[in-house]
Protein backbone atom coordinates (compact mmCIF):
# COMPACT_ATOMS: atom_id res chain seq x y z
CA UNK A 1 0.00 0.00 0.00
CA UNK A 2 1.26 3.68 -0.74
CA UNK A 3 1.92 5.29 2.35
CA UNK A 4 1.65 9.31 2.60
CA UNK A 5 5.72 9.43 4.25
CA UNK A 6 7.94 10.56 1.58
CA UNK A 7 10.93 8.74 1.17
CA UNK A 8 12.09 10.94 -1.41
CA UNK A 9 11.62 14.62 -1.67
CA UNK A 10 13.48 17.11 -3.69
CA UNK A 11 13.24 21.15 -4.02
CA UNK A 12 14.89 23.35 -6.33
CA UNK A 13 16.99 20.44 -7.53
CA UNK A 14 19.12 22.13 -10.17
CA UNK A 15 22.12 20.33 -11.97
CA UNK A 16 24.43 22.21 -14.66
CA UNK A 17 27.19 21.10 -16.72
CA UNK A 18 29.31 24.03 -17.52
CA UNK A 19 26.53 26.09 -19.56
CA UNK A 20 23.81 23.14 -19.39
CA UNK A 21 21.48 23.34 -17.19
CA UNK A 22 20.56 19.70 -16.88
CA UNK A 23 17.95 19.66 -14.02
CA UNK A 24 15.82 23.18 -13.78
CA UNK A 25 14.61 23.61 -10.47
CA UNK A 26 13.06 20.10 -10.12
CA UNK A 27 10.47 19.24 -7.13
CA UNK A 28 8.62 16.35 -6.67
CA UNK A 29 8.16 13.90 -3.96
CA UNK A 30 7.99 9.68 -4.43
CA UNK A 31 5.78 8.05 -1.33
CA UNK A 32 6.69 4.94 0.11
CA UNK A 33 5.80 1.69 -1.46
CA UNK A 34 4.41 3.99 -4.53
CA UNK A 35 5.72 2.72 -8.25
CA UNK A 36 7.13 5.98 -9.38
CA UNK A 37 7.28 6.40 -13.23
CA UNK A 38 10.21 8.99 -14.40
CA UNK A 39 9.60 9.42 -18.73
CA UNK A 40 11.03 11.78 -20.78
CA UNK A 41 12.53 12.47 -23.78
CA UNK A 42 16.40 11.10 -25.22
CA UNK A 43 18.32 13.94 -23.02
CA UNK A 44 15.46 15.62 -20.91
CA UNK A 45 17.60 14.92 -17.75
CA UNK A 46 16.73 11.86 -16.45
CA UNK A 47 19.82 10.22 -16.41
CA UNK A 48 21.58 13.28 -14.54
CA UNK A 49 18.56 12.88 -11.76
CA UNK A 50 19.01 9.22 -11.16
CA UNK A 51 22.77 9.56 -10.44
CA UNK A 52 22.28 12.25 -8.04
CA UNK A 53 19.27 10.38 -6.44
CA UNK A 54 21.49 7.15 -5.71
CA UNK A 55 24.10 9.64 -4.69
CA UNK A 56 26.49 9.54 -7.45
CA UNK A 57 26.72 13.38 -8.37
CA UNK A 58 26.35 16.02 -6.24
CA UNK A 59 23.18 18.66 -7.33
CA UNK A 60 24.48 22.27 -8.07
CA UNK A 61 22.07 23.94 -5.75
CA UNK A 62 18.56 22.10 -3.83
CA UNK A 63 17.54 20.18 -1.69
CA UNK A 64 17.10 16.38 -2.15
CA UNK A 65 16.91 13.70 0.30
CA UNK A 66 16.72 9.74 -0.26
CA UNK A 67 15.09 7.43 2.49
CA UNK A 68 15.74 9.96 4.55
CA UNK A 69 18.93 10.93 3.84
CA UNK A 70 20.67 14.46 2.52
CA UNK A 71 22.40 13.59 -0.59
CA UNK A 72 25.26 16.10 0.10
CA UNK A 73 26.43 14.67 3.53
CA UNK A 74 25.28 10.85 3.79
CA UNK A 75 26.14 9.13 0.15
CA UNK A 76 27.12 5.92 1.88
CA UNK A 77 23.92 5.79 3.91
CA UNK A 78 21.76 6.28 0.49
CA UNK A 79 23.42 3.57 -1.02
CA UNK A 80 23.34 1.48 1.37
CA UNK A 81 19.68 1.59 1.39
CA UNK A 82 18.76 1.78 -2.49
CA UNK A 83 19.02 -0.98 -4.82
CA UNK A 84 19.56 0.05 -8.58
CA UNK A 85 19.43 -2.23 -11.76
CA UNK A 86 19.45 -1.27 -15.66
CA UNK A 87 19.81 -3.05 -18.84
CA UNK A 88 23.12 -2.08 -19.30
CA UNK A 89 25.00 -2.68 -15.93
CA UNK A 90 23.34 -6.05 -14.11
CA UNK A 91 25.51 -9.28 -13.46
CA UNK A 92 28.61 -10.32 -13.82
CA UNK A 93 28.13 -12.40 -17.07
CA UNK A 94 31.62 -15.09 -15.79
CA UNK A 95 30.21 -15.38 -12.44
CA UNK A 96 27.02 -18.07 -11.72
CA UNK A 97 23.81 -16.65 -10.78
CA UNK A 98 24.69 -17.98 -7.18
CA UNK A 99 28.19 -16.16 -7.05
CA UNK A 100 26.77 -12.87 -8.32
CA UNK A 101 23.91 -13.25 -5.40
CA UNK A 102 26.93 -14.09 -2.84
CA UNK A 103 28.86 -11.30 -3.93
CA UNK A 104 26.76 -8.66 -3.94
CA UNK A 105 25.12 -9.65 -1.00
CA UNK A 106 28.73 -9.58 0.86
CA UNK A 107 28.81 -6.25 -0.49
CA UNK A 108 26.02 -5.01 1.03
CA UNK A 109 27.17 -6.58 4.48
CA UNK A 110 24.64 -9.36 4.81
CA UNK A 111 25.75 -12.15 6.98
CA UNK A 112 26.00 -15.64 5.39
CA UNK A 113 23.31 -17.38 6.80
CA UNK A 114 21.31 -14.90 5.82
CA UNK A 115 22.75 -14.82 2.39
CA UNK A 116 21.72 -18.25 2.49
CA UNK A 117 17.93 -18.15 3.40
CA UNK A 118 17.34 -15.46 1.31
CA UNK A 119 18.99 -17.54 -1.92
CA UNK A 120 17.13 -20.07 -0.87
CA UNK A 121 13.86 -18.43 -1.11
CA UNK A 122 14.59 -16.68 -4.05
CA UNK A 123 15.60 -19.81 -6.10
CA UNK A 124 12.17 -21.41 -4.66
CA UNK A 125 10.20 -18.07 -6.09
CA UNK A 126 11.95 -17.62 -9.49
CA UNK A 127 12.08 -21.35 -9.46
CA UNK A 128 15.93 -21.48 -11.08
CA UNK A 129 17.09 -24.48 -9.27
CA UNK A 130 18.66 -25.65 -12.92
CA UNK A 131 19.82 -22.32 -12.94
CA UNK A 132 21.11 -21.26 -10.03
CA UNK A 133 25.30 -22.86 -11.08
CA UNK A 134 24.97 -22.23 -13.98
CA UNK A 135 27.36 -18.83 -15.36
CA UNK A 136 25.63 -15.95 -16.33
CA UNK A 137 26.20 -15.47 -19.81
CA UNK A 138 24.95 -19.06 -20.47
CA UNK A 139 21.64 -18.01 -19.28
CA UNK A 140 18.59 -16.98 -21.48
CA UNK A 141 18.12 -13.20 -22.25
CA UNK A 142 14.45 -12.95 -19.72
CA UNK A 143 16.25 -14.86 -17.02
CA UNK A 144 19.00 -12.32 -16.69
CA UNK A 145 16.58 -9.22 -16.37
CA UNK A 146 14.71 -11.23 -14.07
CA UNK A 147 17.69 -12.46 -12.14
CA UNK A 148 19.08 -9.04 -12.17
CA UNK A 149 16.35 -7.51 -10.35
CA UNK A 150 16.08 -9.71 -7.32
CA UNK A 151 20.13 -9.22 -6.91
CA UNK A 152 18.96 -5.37 -7.21
CA UNK A 153 16.64 -6.19 -3.91
CA UNK A 154 18.47 -9.06 -2.78
CA UNK A 155 19.36 -6.84 0.28
CA UNK A 156 16.01 -5.35 0.99
CA UNK A 157 16.46 -1.65 0.06
CA UNK A 158 13.99 1.13 0.94
CA UNK A 159 14.06 1.99 -3.14
CA UNK A 160 15.08 0.15 -5.85
CA UNK A 161 16.16 2.24 -8.77
CA UNK A 162 15.24 0.46 -12.40
CA UNK A 163 16.81 1.99 -16.01
CA UNK A 164 14.62 1.24 -18.88
CA UNK A 165 14.96 -2.47 -17.28
CA UNK A 166 13.04 -3.98 -19.80
CA UNK A 167 14.25 -2.76 -22.99
CA UNK A 168 14.68 -5.30 -25.86
CA UNK A 169 12.99 -7.84 -23.36
CA UNK A 170 10.44 -10.56 -25.30
CA UNK A 171 6.78 -9.77 -24.36
CA UNK A 172 5.84 -12.48 -22.15
CA UNK A 173 9.19 -11.96 -19.75
CA UNK A 174 8.38 -7.90 -19.59
CA UNK A 175 5.13 -8.97 -18.15
CA UNK A 176 6.80 -11.37 -15.76
CA UNK A 177 9.13 -8.56 -14.96
CA UNK A 178 6.39 -6.06 -13.65
CA UNK A 179 5.18 -9.02 -11.46
CA UNK A 180 8.06 -9.13 -9.54
CA UNK A 181 7.71 -5.31 -9.33
CA UNK A 182 4.20 -5.62 -8.03
CA UNK A 183 5.68 -8.50 -5.76
CA UNK A 184 8.45 -5.67 -4.67
CA UNK A 185 6.14 -3.09 -3.69
CA UNK A 186 4.10 -5.29 -2.02
CA UNK A 187 6.85 -5.86 0.03
CA UNK A 188 7.16 -2.65 0.49
CA UNK A 189 10.03 -1.46 -1.67
CA UNK A 190 9.04 1.86 -3.46
CA UNK A 191 9.98 1.27 -7.02
CA UNK A 192 11.14 4.49 -9.28
CA UNK A 193 11.82 3.34 -12.97
CA UNK A 194 12.15 5.06 -16.42
CA UNK A 195 11.06 3.31 -19.50
CA UNK A 196 10.38 3.90 -23.09
CA UNK A 197 7.67 1.58 -23.21
CA UNK A 198 4.62 3.64 -22.51
CA UNK A 199 2.17 0.71 -21.85
CA UNK A 200 4.46 0.33 -18.63
CA UNK A 201 3.59 4.13 -17.74
CA UNK A 202 -0.04 3.19 -16.86
CA UNK A 203 0.70 0.90 -14.41
CA UNK A 204 2.62 2.94 -12.32
CA UNK A 205 0.76 4.52 -9.50
CA UNK A 206 2.30 8.47 -10.46
CA UNK A 207 4.40 9.25 -13.48
CA UNK A 208 6.47 12.20 -14.33
CA UNK A 209 7.05 13.39 -17.51
CA UNK A 210 10.62 15.26 -18.23
CA UNK A 211 11.46 17.64 -20.79
CA UNK A 212 14.36 19.40 -21.45
CA UNK A 213 15.55 19.59 -17.83
CA UNK A 214 12.34 20.49 -16.05
CA UNK A 215 9.28 18.61 -15.18
CA UNK A 216 6.89 19.35 -17.39
CA UNK A 217 4.10 17.14 -16.03
CA UNK A 218 3.38 14.83 -12.76
CA UNK A 219 0.18 12.80 -11.78
CA UNK A 220 -1.32 9.58 -11.62
CA UNK A 221 -1.89 8.17 -15.38
CA UNK A 222 -5.65 8.99 -14.91
CA UNK A 223 -5.16 12.46 -13.84
CA UNK A 224 -2.66 13.03 -17.08
CA UNK A 225 -4.99 11.17 -19.18
CA UNK A 226 -8.09 13.86 -18.42
CA UNK A 227 -5.52 17.06 -17.93
CA UNK A 228 -4.44 16.33 -21.84
CA UNK A 229 -7.55 15.09 -22.92
CA UNK A 230 -5.67 11.69 -23.85
CA UNK A 231 -7.40 8.16 -24.35
CA UNK A 232 -4.02 6.53 -22.84
CA UNK A 233 -0.19 7.59 -22.20
CA UNK A 234 1.02 7.29 -25.22
CA UNK A 235 -0.63 9.63 -26.14
CA UNK A 236 0.08 11.84 -22.93
CA UNK A 237 3.51 11.70 -24.00
CA UNK A 238 3.25 13.21 -27.53
CA UNK A 239 1.31 15.93 -26.79
CA UNK A 240 4.13 17.03 -24.32
CA UNK A 241 6.57 16.64 -26.48
CA UNK A 242 5.16 18.66 -29.20
CA UNK A 243 3.96 20.74 -26.67
CA UNK A 244 0.30 21.10 -26.74
CA UNK B 1 10.96 -8.94 -57.91
CA UNK B 2 13.02 -10.52 -54.68
CA UNK B 3 16.02 -8.04 -53.92
CA UNK B 4 16.81 -10.15 -50.64
CA UNK B 5 15.99 -14.00 -50.62
CA UNK B 6 17.35 -16.22 -47.74
CA UNK B 7 16.36 -19.74 -47.76
CA UNK B 8 16.91 -22.31 -44.87
CA UNK B 9 19.64 -19.89 -43.41
CA UNK B 10 21.53 -21.19 -40.21
CA UNK B 11 24.19 -19.87 -38.26
CA UNK B 12 25.21 -21.21 -34.47
CA UNK B 13 27.70 -19.97 -32.23
CA UNK B 14 29.01 -22.95 -29.89
CA UNK B 15 25.86 -24.54 -29.21
CA UNK B 16 23.75 -21.52 -29.47
CA UNK B 17 21.36 -21.91 -32.97
CA UNK B 18 21.17 -17.97 -33.77
CA UNK B 19 19.76 -18.57 -37.23
CA UNK B 20 17.28 -21.52 -37.36
CA UNK B 21 16.71 -22.92 -40.73
CA UNK B 22 15.74 -19.05 -41.72
CA UNK B 23 13.78 -18.49 -44.76
CA UNK B 24 12.62 -14.72 -45.34
CA UNK B 25 12.00 -12.56 -49.27
CA UNK B 26 12.52 -9.06 -48.80
CA UNK B 27 10.45 -7.41 -52.80
CA UNK B 28 12.56 -4.55 -54.35
CA UNK B 29 11.67 -1.33 -52.92
CA UNK B 30 10.10 -3.01 -50.00
CA UNK B 31 9.72 -2.03 -46.57
CA UNK B 32 10.51 -4.56 -44.70
CA UNK B 33 10.56 -5.26 -40.53
CA UNK B 34 12.15 -7.52 -38.32
CA UNK B 35 9.89 -7.75 -35.08
CA UNK B 36 11.44 -9.76 -32.24
CA UNK B 37 13.20 -9.35 -28.33
CA UNK B 38 16.83 -9.79 -27.73
CA UNK B 39 18.25 -12.78 -28.49
CA UNK B 40 15.83 -13.55 -31.35
CA UNK B 41 18.88 -13.30 -34.17
CA UNK B 42 18.03 -10.19 -35.61
CA UNK B 43 21.71 -9.13 -35.48
CA UNK B 44 22.96 -12.18 -36.84
CA UNK B 45 20.58 -11.99 -39.91
CA UNK B 46 21.49 -8.47 -40.60
CA UNK B 47 25.38 -9.47 -40.52
CA UNK B 48 24.87 -12.50 -42.83
CA UNK B 49 22.81 -10.01 -45.04
CA UNK B 50 25.41 -7.35 -45.05
CA UNK B 51 28.16 -9.47 -45.66
CA UNK B 52 30.28 -9.70 -42.13
CA UNK B 53 29.33 -12.92 -41.42
CA UNK B 54 29.15 -15.83 -43.00
CA UNK B 55 26.75 -18.14 -42.63
CA UNK B 56 27.08 -22.03 -41.24
CA UNK B 57 24.77 -23.37 -44.15
CA UNK B 58 21.47 -21.88 -46.16
CA UNK B 59 21.41 -20.03 -49.73
CA UNK B 60 21.02 -16.53 -49.80
CA UNK B 61 21.11 -13.79 -52.29
CA UNK B 62 21.30 -9.64 -51.56
CA UNK B 63 20.36 -7.80 -54.39
CA UNK B 64 21.12 -10.00 -56.85
CA UNK B 65 24.34 -10.94 -55.40
CA UNK B 66 26.31 -13.62 -52.76
CA UNK B 67 27.02 -12.06 -49.81
CA UNK B 68 30.17 -14.44 -49.16
CA UNK B 69 31.33 -14.32 -52.75
CA UNK B 70 30.46 -11.23 -54.10
CA UNK B 71 30.93 -9.54 -50.73
CA UNK B 72 33.20 -6.51 -52.49
CA UNK B 73 30.24 -5.48 -55.37
CA UNK B 74 27.73 -6.37 -52.59
CA UNK B 75 29.10 -3.34 -50.36
CA UNK B 76 29.01 -0.91 -52.26
CA UNK B 77 24.88 -1.27 -52.70
CA UNK B 78 24.32 -1.19 -49.23
CA UNK B 79 24.17 1.47 -46.78
CA UNK B 80 24.00 -0.44 -43.18
CA UNK B 81 23.38 1.37 -39.62
CA UNK B 82 24.60 -1.15 -36.66
CA UNK B 83 22.32 -0.97 -33.67
CA UNK B 84 25.66 0.74 -31.52
CA UNK B 85 26.46 3.75 -32.95
CA UNK B 86 29.82 3.27 -34.91
CA UNK B 87 30.70 6.63 -36.28
CA UNK B 88 33.82 8.09 -35.47
CA UNK B 89 33.76 9.65 -32.17
CA UNK B 90 36.60 12.62 -32.53
CA UNK B 91 35.59 13.54 -36.31
CA UNK B 92 32.68 16.38 -36.30
CA UNK B 93 29.23 16.01 -37.93
CA UNK B 94 30.34 17.01 -41.19
CA UNK B 95 33.55 15.33 -41.38
CA UNK B 96 31.79 11.66 -40.60
CA UNK B 97 29.69 12.25 -43.60
CA UNK B 98 32.53 13.74 -46.27
CA UNK B 99 34.43 10.67 -44.97
CA UNK B 100 31.40 7.85 -45.89
CA UNK B 101 30.79 9.90 -49.47
CA UNK B 102 34.73 9.71 -50.09
CA UNK B 103 34.95 5.73 -48.99
CA UNK B 104 32.18 5.26 -51.89
CA UNK B 105 33.20 7.82 -54.84
CA UNK B 106 30.90 10.33 -53.78
CA UNK B 107 30.48 13.97 -52.11
CA UNK B 108 27.93 15.21 -50.38
CA UNK B 109 26.61 17.93 -52.90
CA UNK B 110 25.78 14.84 -55.21
CA UNK B 111 23.28 13.17 -52.73
CA UNK B 112 21.98 15.94 -50.27
CA UNK B 113 18.64 15.48 -51.78
CA UNK B 114 18.53 11.92 -49.92
CA UNK B 115 19.45 12.56 -46.83
CA UNK B 116 18.11 17.07 -46.56
CA UNK B 117 15.20 15.73 -44.79
CA UNK B 118 17.69 14.58 -41.81
CA UNK B 119 20.32 16.28 -41.99
CA UNK B 120 19.01 19.47 -41.76
CA UNK B 121 18.04 19.02 -37.97
CA UNK B 122 21.89 18.18 -37.28
CA UNK B 123 23.38 20.76 -39.66
CA UNK B 124 23.33 23.60 -37.12
CA UNK B 125 25.75 21.62 -35.56
CA UNK B 126 27.91 20.26 -38.36
CA UNK B 127 31.22 21.47 -36.55
CA UNK B 128 30.45 19.38 -33.26
CA UNK B 129 32.77 16.36 -32.99
CA UNK B 130 29.93 13.45 -33.21
CA UNK B 131 31.04 11.82 -29.76
CA UNK B 132 29.59 14.79 -28.49
CA UNK B 133 26.11 14.61 -30.13
CA UNK B 134 23.34 13.50 -28.07
CA UNK B 135 21.51 10.26 -28.69
CA UNK B 136 18.70 11.50 -31.34
CA UNK B 137 21.46 13.33 -33.37
CA UNK B 138 24.00 10.53 -33.62
CA UNK B 139 21.02 8.59 -34.87
CA UNK B 140 20.35 11.23 -37.61
CA UNK B 141 23.96 11.59 -38.46
CA UNK B 142 24.08 7.67 -38.40
CA UNK B 143 20.80 7.52 -40.63
CA UNK B 144 22.60 10.54 -42.67
CA UNK B 145 26.05 8.18 -43.25
CA UNK B 146 24.10 4.89 -44.34
CA UNK B 147 22.71 6.97 -47.15
CA UNK B 148 25.08 8.99 -48.71
CA UNK B 149 26.45 6.91 -51.32
CA UNK B 150 22.55 6.23 -52.17
CA UNK B 151 22.46 2.52 -51.24
CA UNK B 152 20.00 0.50 -53.21
CA UNK B 153 19.29 -1.74 -50.12
CA UNK B 154 19.29 0.18 -46.59
CA UNK B 155 19.47 -1.95 -43.24
CA UNK B 156 18.97 -0.96 -40.03
CA UNK B 157 19.74 -2.78 -37.22
CA UNK B 158 17.46 -1.87 -34.18
CA UNK B 159 17.42 2.04 -34.81
CA UNK B 160 15.23 2.73 -32.31
CA UNK B 161 15.96 1.19 -28.90
CA UNK B 162 16.33 3.08 -26.13
CA UNK B 163 14.96 6.17 -28.10
CA UNK B 164 11.78 8.24 -26.69
CA UNK B 165 8.08 7.10 -28.02
CA UNK B 166 7.88 10.34 -30.01
CA UNK B 167 11.54 10.41 -31.37
CA UNK B 168 10.54 6.92 -32.44
CA UNK B 169 7.63 8.10 -34.66
CA UNK B 170 9.51 10.69 -36.43
CA UNK B 171 12.10 7.99 -37.13
CA UNK B 172 9.87 5.61 -38.98
CA UNK B 173 7.81 8.57 -40.50
CA UNK B 174 11.77 9.54 -41.86
CA UNK B 175 12.48 5.88 -43.19
CA UNK B 176 9.16 5.85 -44.98
CA UNK B 177 10.10 9.42 -46.76
CA UNK B 178 13.25 7.38 -48.05
CA UNK B 179 11.79 4.88 -49.61
CA UNK B 180 10.45 7.35 -52.31
CA UNK B 181 13.90 7.34 -53.68
CA UNK B 182 13.55 3.39 -54.72
CA UNK B 183 15.60 1.92 -51.53
CA UNK B 184 14.61 -0.95 -50.53
CA UNK B 185 14.51 -1.08 -46.25
CA UNK B 186 14.87 -4.15 -44.11
CA UNK B 187 14.99 -2.71 -40.55
CA UNK B 188 14.75 -4.59 -36.95
CA UNK B 189 13.08 -3.54 -34.15
CA UNK B 190 12.13 -4.81 -30.44
CA UNK B 191 8.68 -2.44 -30.23
CA UNK B 192 6.58 -4.66 -30.75
CA UNK B 193 3.70 -2.50 -32.25
CA UNK B 194 5.80 0.08 -34.45
CA UNK B 195 6.86 -1.96 -37.69
CA UNK B 196 3.04 -1.90 -38.60
CA UNK B 197 4.50 1.09 -40.86
CA UNK B 198 6.63 -1.60 -42.96
CA UNK B 199 4.44 -3.42 -46.13
CA UNK B 200 5.84 -6.86 -44.72
CA UNK B 201 7.06 -7.55 -41.42
CA UNK B 202 8.42 -11.36 -39.74
CA UNK B 203 8.21 -11.80 -36.20
CA UNK B 204 11.44 -13.76 -35.22
CA UNK B 205 11.95 -15.61 -31.74
CA UNK B 206 14.74 -17.79 -31.24
CA UNK B 207 16.20 -17.98 -34.50
CA UNK B 208 12.97 -18.83 -36.25
CA UNK B 209 10.33 -16.56 -38.51
CA UNK B 210 7.42 -17.40 -36.42
CA UNK B 211 5.37 -15.21 -38.15
CA UNK B 212 5.59 -13.43 -41.58
CA UNK B 213 3.36 -11.44 -43.93
CA UNK B 214 1.68 -7.64 -44.42
CA UNK B 215 0.94 -6.53 -40.34
CA UNK B 216 -3.00 -7.23 -41.47
CA UNK B 217 -2.55 -10.45 -42.71
CA UNK B 218 -0.62 -11.76 -39.57
CA UNK B 219 -3.20 -10.08 -37.18
CA UNK B 220 -6.08 -11.38 -39.28
CA UNK B 221 -4.56 -14.90 -39.46
CA UNK B 222 -5.15 -15.00 -34.99
CA UNK B 223 -8.53 -16.40 -34.79
CA UNK B 224 -9.05 -16.61 -31.22
CA UNK B 225 -11.47 -13.74 -29.84
CA UNK B 226 -9.37 -11.47 -27.59
CA UNK B 227 -11.58 -10.09 -24.67
CA UNK B 228 -10.25 -6.00 -23.64
CA UNK B 229 -10.94 -5.79 -19.94
CA UNK B 230 -10.31 -1.97 -19.29
CA UNK B 231 -9.87 -1.18 -15.51
CA UNK B 232 -8.20 1.35 -12.89
CA UNK B 233 -6.70 -1.40 -11.25
CA UNK B 234 -4.62 -3.79 -13.30
CA UNK B 235 -2.30 -5.59 -10.80
CA UNK B 236 -5.16 -7.02 -9.07
CA UNK B 237 -7.79 -7.52 -11.95
CA UNK B 238 -4.73 -8.95 -13.60
CA UNK B 239 -4.10 -11.90 -10.46
CA UNK B 240 -7.91 -12.26 -10.16
CA UNK B 241 -8.30 -13.07 -13.89
CA UNK B 242 -5.34 -15.73 -13.43
CA UNK B 243 -7.83 -18.02 -11.49
CA UNK B 244 -10.69 -18.00 -14.44
CA UNK B 245 -11.15 -21.18 -15.06
CA UNK B 246 -10.45 -22.13 -19.08
CA UNK B 247 -8.18 -18.81 -19.90
CA UNK B 248 -5.30 -19.39 -22.49
CA UNK B 249 -3.83 -16.21 -21.26
CA UNK B 250 -4.16 -12.92 -19.62
CA UNK B 251 -1.69 -10.24 -20.39
CA UNK B 252 -1.99 -6.44 -19.23
CA UNK B 253 -1.51 -4.21 -22.28
CA UNK B 254 -1.14 -0.71 -20.68
CA UNK B 255 -4.58 0.48 -19.07
CA UNK B 256 -5.96 -2.80 -20.16
CA UNK B 257 -6.00 -6.66 -20.18
CA UNK B 258 -6.24 -8.53 -22.77
CA UNK B 259 -7.89 -12.39 -21.88
CA UNK B 260 -8.04 -15.34 -24.37
CA UNK B 261 -10.19 -18.28 -23.50
CA UNK B 262 -8.80 -21.86 -24.58
CA UNK B 263 -11.80 -22.42 -26.37
CA UNK B 264 -14.64 -20.81 -27.65
CA UNK B 265 -17.56 -22.48 -24.68
CA UNK B 266 -16.67 -19.56 -22.42
CA UNK B 267 -17.55 -15.42 -22.91
CA UNK B 268 -17.74 -12.66 -21.59
CA UNK B 269 -20.18 -13.55 -19.13
CA UNK B 270 -18.11 -15.30 -17.60
CA UNK B 271 -15.69 -12.92 -17.16
CA UNK B 272 -18.00 -10.40 -15.55
CA UNK B 273 -19.55 -12.61 -13.49
CA UNK B 274 -15.63 -14.24 -11.90
CA UNK B 275 -15.00 -10.39 -11.45
CA UNK B 276 -18.05 -9.48 -9.53
CA UNK B 277 -17.48 -12.44 -7.43
CA UNK B 278 -13.92 -11.05 -6.66
CA UNK B 279 -15.29 -7.51 -6.03
CA UNK B 280 -13.84 -5.70 -8.89
CA UNK B 281 -16.73 -3.71 -10.26
CA UNK B 282 -15.45 -1.16 -12.71
CA UNK B 283 -14.03 -3.67 -15.69
CA UNK B 284 -15.28 -2.40 -18.94
CA UNK B 285 -15.36 -5.61 -21.04
CA UNK B 286 -14.95 -5.50 -24.65
CA UNK B 287 -13.93 -8.20 -27.79
CA UNK B 288 -11.02 -6.38 -29.84
CA UNK B 289 -8.88 -6.70 -32.69
CA UNK B 290 -5.79 -8.78 -31.87
CA UNK B 291 -2.49 -6.61 -32.46
CA UNK B 292 1.24 -7.66 -33.41
CA UNK B 293 2.20 -8.09 -29.49
CA UNK B 294 -0.94 -10.36 -29.26
CA UNK B 295 0.34 -12.59 -31.91
CA UNK B 296 3.91 -12.67 -30.68
CA UNK B 297 2.56 -13.62 -27.12
CA UNK B 298 0.28 -16.15 -28.53
CA UNK B 299 3.02 -18.19 -30.58
CA UNK B 300 5.96 -17.88 -27.12
CA UNK B 301 3.36 -19.26 -25.10
CA UNK B 302 2.63 -22.04 -28.15
CA UNK B 303 6.52 -22.38 -28.95
CA UNK B 304 7.21 -23.32 -24.64
CA UNK B 305 4.31 -25.40 -23.81
CA UNK B 306 5.16 -27.79 -26.95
Amino acid sequence: MITDENIIVVENLVKKFGNFTANDNLSFEVKRSEIFGFLGANGAGKTTAIKILCGLSFPTSGKVSVAGFDVYKKRNEIRKNIGYMSQGFSLYEDLTVKENIEFYAGIYGLRRSEIKDRFEDLVQKLGIEELKNKLVSDLPLGWKQKIAFSVAIFHKPQIVFLDEPTSGVDPITRRQFWDLIYEAVESGITVFITTHYLDEAEYCNRVCIMAEGRIDAIGTPDELKKKYYSLNMDEVFVKIARGN
Amino acid sequence: MAEIEIHNLCKSYGSVKALDDLCMTVEKNGFYGLIGPDGAGKTTLMRIITSLLVPDSGSLSVGGLDPVRDYKKLRLKLGYMPGKFSLYPDLSVEENLRFFAGVFGTTIKENYHLIKNIYQHIEPFKNRRAGKLSGGMKQKLALSCALIHKPEILILDEPTTGVDAVSRREFWDMLNEIRNYGITILVSTPYMEEAVICDNISLLFAGKVVESGTPDEIVSRYSAKVYSIKTNNIPVTLKTLRNLSGIKSVNSFGQNIHLVFSDETHSEMDISEFLKKYDVLDAEISIIKAGIEDCFIDYILRSTNQ
